[in-house]
């Protein structure tokens, strides 16, 4: 029994009322905000997002910190990424993100590597910026194929007042104009992770574009140069999708950051197009190449052959008839492949309901990618979304859609609860939560170690993996039989 | 184009397709910039010689690869073992999202956990209304019977002191007054995650002991005959636990397990989410007061909760991570000593099976060595139990692990004439142990799952024992302690040993004469 639109909304309403009983009045009204129902014809999704979140409640977010070194920085593989301060922070980012990379990790790539300064209370007690030093030698000592070093600041670095761009210029000049970058990404720092992305985007404007200089005059420039911006390569999601813009005839100069080299970040300046997929994380560097070097930036989206044919030729359209002949010889090539994936997967995915929550351009990348195996798009919302990101996401939504920014732990067990969707798509952390109620899941921000989901060799994976997080026979197992007769 | 709808590839076969090595090849080629091959190759071999290792011993300031975290991920270990408890973890969010990510990612369970989530604001005026809020937010919503909170790197560099904001919270009605909210400050920057399950562990007995922040009269010691039990910092929780607990009810005792996380990390798939499962409950933890005495089965993981305790009039025993014969066999001798009871039959059948199962497997193990690396008190264990199958642990490693520990293992080591060319390296770190591996190396390595990066570098094959382990399902439901727990890693070892013996003589018409069927 299906509800209307007007039903839906209606529940949505009653639902939202119900969850905020709980909390105290003030945080009821703040929580309010970020609660809602999409409206068609609406400019956003109408709820408010980029704000603190609130004392207390299970957020979802992670920090400055994890913006940076865990998205941004973390990938670029041939420089290492000093964790600065105490060592959880670097601990617990430890290769858990899967951007895979192809290198001699630790003697040319570093990115499964955890380098940190460890902070001891002397170091609090006393700053770090002399520790810092030492450690920036210790690495050109042990680790002299790396290509730079990047500091990620931890709480106590701003707190402390280091002066780690000191250090960093210093240094600069005593390894030859070796690239050291420092980041200000202290975790207290804004309110999510959205910030670190920002910072990150700074640190590459300030310190690795205002001072490659002609570093690499071997390099030609093509008309046909793209940078990809804003792929982290989770399970390989960048190369399945350069595949596919060499395939229509395109020159890929670099990756960002995803198995990205600092030398493909230091010759993007010179593409003719940056073609950004996580608009949240890079949008800034995207625009700065702009202004700056007159580099035009454009979005796409390459979940599911719908949004994958549709990017295709906006990339294409930037370029003369060539690229665009090739975007259509890619997207027939495809095509076959597309139908056996969509004949195969579709009929046991029809009408399946699916919340999403998660972080970047998630919330609303993916739902092209459903809607291409009939399933349905019942709830979504942003980890650390901004306005912009909620204007977006109306494009990709239905009428009577439950949104939810930031949603609290508390909130979404509650909407799973009552809107009873096929299948959750989130995080680690709410991975299991939603398994032990017997609704099937999947991780959307690292495929559950499966992937690539990207591109068209990656949507027939997106679709096994649904089939078969669904269609597990696990969930006829969660209740007894002796219960389910009574 | 390779990818098919039949058979879909995913990135274990679709990135070897020939499309992509050449997409591989042509990035690097013309875009990476990398260092040529032979430079490559030439660093590659360098890091595996002596000198390089001293370069990489005299390392002073920088950690690459520690095998340890923070103290609030211990904090939030110990805060879960407790009844209907919620961590709240006093500082900047991005922590609390770590913690319950490791968490779940080494038990494949959820992680309840909140936090103040202080920002800018906070670092400037203290954290005190993200408290006084935090708390009622907690309170309200999730429902705990206790809330358990500790702190970040943040709040204490900023000096905000947990006491104080507690007592505040409490007049400004964010809980009741008689609420139970016992505090520990856990410096990311002091210890490791065993000293934040210490400080949490003790701050939580202090709390329900010693009057409850001066809000009500210190408990009365009221001596009874029950024996109380802490695990420490354990990733087998969950199967340990429960093993102590099959082995506390064989003697017949009365016993508290004080913070048993056995049940709400292994929650069941049944159609219902349980945030709190099981735990100590707050009425058996007051009244662990009146134990006789203390098992503690990690001396460095309770450094500062046993001396409390002991203050407190119990006898307390600190083993070390009990694994294998004679570490079990001590620790059913204190039991047996402490209660007066005898050691129960059924127990000393088991001890005979495992005395039997290392008598039938020995010989692949004898006279092999191992590297091992992880938790001091784990670390201890595992060497002791090494020594007692006549392999040698050759290098053994903590970074957490102090100078007192150092010496613990080289008496250990001093015991044995297995022990005799075995050396402990306390706070180095897992590119220490690359270096050992190459200069020195060993037959087999244990450690947690980061080992696989010295699997692959150094081809020492790795037996996965510690925390975490992410890359391997479900160790954590099995016990490492008592005699059972014995068994489980000497079948984890000799696993292990035999896959590398078959690797080793798989090749046809050349190695696969030693192919055997029976070992």
């Amino acid at each position: 029994m299906s509800l209307t639109v007007e039903q839906v909304k209606q529940r949505n309403k009653d639902l939202i009322k119900e969850v905020l009983e709980v909390y105290p009045e003030k945080t009821a009204k703040r929580r309010a905000k970020h609660l809602g129902t999409f409206e068609e014809g609406k400019p956003d999704c109408g709820v408010k997002s980029n704000v603190k979140s609130i004392p207390g409640v299970m957020t979802i977010r992670g920090c400055a910190y994890a913006g940076s070194k865990g998205v941004v920085w973390g990938p670029i593989k041939d420089m290492i990424h000093i964790s600065h301060g105490p060592v959880g922070c670097g601990q617990y980012s430890w290769a858990s993100r899967r951007n895979y990379y192809i290198g001699t990790t630790g003697v040319d790539t570093f990115v499964t590597m955890q380098f940190t300064s460890d902070f001891q209370e002397k170091d609090i007690v006393f700053g770090g910026d002399k520790k810092l030093e030492k450690i920036i030698d210790e690495i050109q000592d042990l680790f002299p194929l790396n290509h730079g070093i990047t500091v990620q600041s931890e709480c106590p670095i701003g707190l402390i007042g280091d002066d780690i761009e000191a250090v960093s210029k210093k240094k600069n000049k005593e390894y030859n104009g070796h690239t050291i970058v420092p980041v200000r990404c202290e975790g207290f720092r804004g309110v999510s992770q959205s910030l670190g992305h920002h910072i990150a985007n700074d640190a590459v404007r300030d310190w690795v574009f205002d001072k490659a200089g002609d570093k690499h005059p071997e390099f030609k420039t093509t008309p046909y140069d793209v940078a990809i911006i804003g792929d982290y390569n989770i399970g390989g999601d960048a190369w399945s999708s350069r595949i596919l813009l060499e395939e229509m005839g395109l020159r890929v100069i670099a990756q960002w950051s995803g198995d990205g080299s600092l030398a493909e970040l230091e010759n993007t300046p010179k593409a003719k197009l940056n073609v950004l997929h996580c608009y949240r994380s890079m949008n800034y560097i995207s625009r700065h190449l702009e202004e700056k070097y007159g580099v035009p930036w454009v979005e796409y989206n390459f979940f599911g052959p719908t949004k994958i044919a549709e990017s295709l030729r906006t990339i294409a359209g930037y370029f003369d008839d060539k690229i665009k002949e090739g975007a259509e010889r890619v997207i027939a090539k495809y095509q076959p492949l597309m139908q056996a994936v969509i004949d195969k997967y579709r009929p046991r995915l029809e009408g399946k309901k699916v919340m999403l929550f998660v972080g970047g351009l998630r919330p609303r990348h993916v739902i092209g990618a459903y809607e291409d195996l009939g399933m349905e798009i019942v709830g979504t919302g942003y980890e650390f979304g901004h306005n912009d990101d909620y204007q977006r996401t109306t494009h990709y939504v239905k009428d009577g859609t439950l949104i939810y920014d930031d949603v609290t732990g508390f909130e979404f067990e509650k909407f799973v609860e009552a809107v009873q969707p096929d299948l959750v798509g989130s995080g680690i952390k709410e991975k299991y939560v939603f398994q032990k109620m017997g609704v099937p899941f999947r991780q959307m921000h690292s495929w559950d170690y499966s992937g690539p989901y990207h591109g068209y060799d990656g949507f027939a994976i997106f679709a096994r993996d649904m089939d078969m997080a669904i269609n597990n026979p696990v969930w006829g197992l969660a209740k007894t039989p002796w219960k389910k007769a009574a | 184009m390779s990818q098919n709808a039949e058979k879909v590839l995913d990135h274990f076969n679709l990135f070897r397709e020939p499309e992509y090595v050449e997409l591989f090849e042509n990035k690097r080629k013309e875009f990476e910039f990398m260092p040529p091959d032979e430079q490559v190759a030439e660093i590659r071999e360098w890091t595996k010689t002596e000198e390089y290792k001293e370069k990489n011993f005299a390392r002073e300031a920088l950690t690459v690869n520690p095998a340890k975290a923070c103290q609030p991920l211990g904090a939030v270990f110990a805060a879960v073992g407790f009844e209907g408890t919620i961590p709240f973890v006093h500082g900047s969010q991005g922590c609390v999202a770590y913690y319950r990510s490791h968490f779940s990612r080494h038990f494949k369970e959820p992680t309840s956990c909140v936090s103040s989530s202080m920002t800018e604001d906070a670092a400037v005026f203290g954290g005190l209304n993200n408290m006084i809020d935090g708390l009622a937010n907690t309170y309200n919503m999730y429902k705990p019977k206790m809330i358990a909170v500790s702190t970040t790197c943040m709040a204490e560099v900023i000096g905000d002191d947990l006491n104080a904001f507690i007592k505040t919270s409490k007049e400004k009605g964010s809980i009741p007054a008689e609420y139970d909210v016992p505090f520990a400050h856990t410096p990311a920057f002091v210890g490791s995650h065993i000293t934040g399950y210490d400080n949490v562990m003790k701050g939580i007995l202090q709390h329900f002991w010693d009057g409850k922040a001066g809000t009500v009269p210190a408990l009365e010691r009221k001596p009874n005959e029950s024996i109380n039990f802490l695990g420490g910092f354990d990733g087998y929780t969950v199967g340990n636990i429960r093993e102590i607990k099959r082995i506390f009810n064989l003697f017949g005792i009365d016993y508290t397990i004080i913070g048993d996380n056995s049940d709400v990390w292994d929650t069941p798939t049944d159609g219902e989410f349980r945030m709190y499962d099981g735990g100590t409950t707050l009425e058996d933890t007051a009244n662990a007061l009146n134990a006789k005495a203390t098992i503690s089965m990690q001396e460095y993981c309770t450094e500062k909760t046993l001396p409390f305790i002991a203050e407190h009039g119990q006898e307390v025993v600190a083993l070390n991570h009990p694994i294998g014969v004679a570490g079990t066999d001590r620790l059913l001798l204190e039991i047996a000593r402490l209660t007066g009871k005898e050691i129960p039959a059924e127990l000393e059948k088991e001890r005979g099976r495992l005395v039997d199962a290392i008598a039938d497997s020995t010989a692949h193990i004898h006279g092999q060595k191992f590297a091992i690396y992880g938790d001091p008190d784990l670390c201890y264990g595992l060497a002791e139990f090494l020594l007692e199958l006549g392999a040698e642990p050759t290098h053994v490693l903590a970074t957490n692990g102090s100078k007192a520990w150092a010496e613990k293992v080289q008496a250990l080591f001093d015991s044995s004439p297995f022990g005799k060319n075995c050396k402990v390296y306390p706070g180095k770190d897992l590119w220490h142990m690359r270096s050992l591996l190459f200069t020195d190396p060993v037959d087999f390595l244990i450690g947690n799952t980061y080992g696989k990066y010295l699997e692959r570098d150094t081809g020492t094959p790795l037996i996965r024992i510690g925390f975490p382990i992410f890359d391997r399902h479900h160790k954590h439901r099995y016990p490492v302690w008592g005699y059972q727990g014995g068994l489980n890693v000497l079948v984890w070892i000799l696993d292990r040993l035999f896959e590398s013996i078959d690797a080793n003589t798989i090749i046809p018409a050349k190695t696969d004469y030693s192919f055997d069927i029976i070992r």
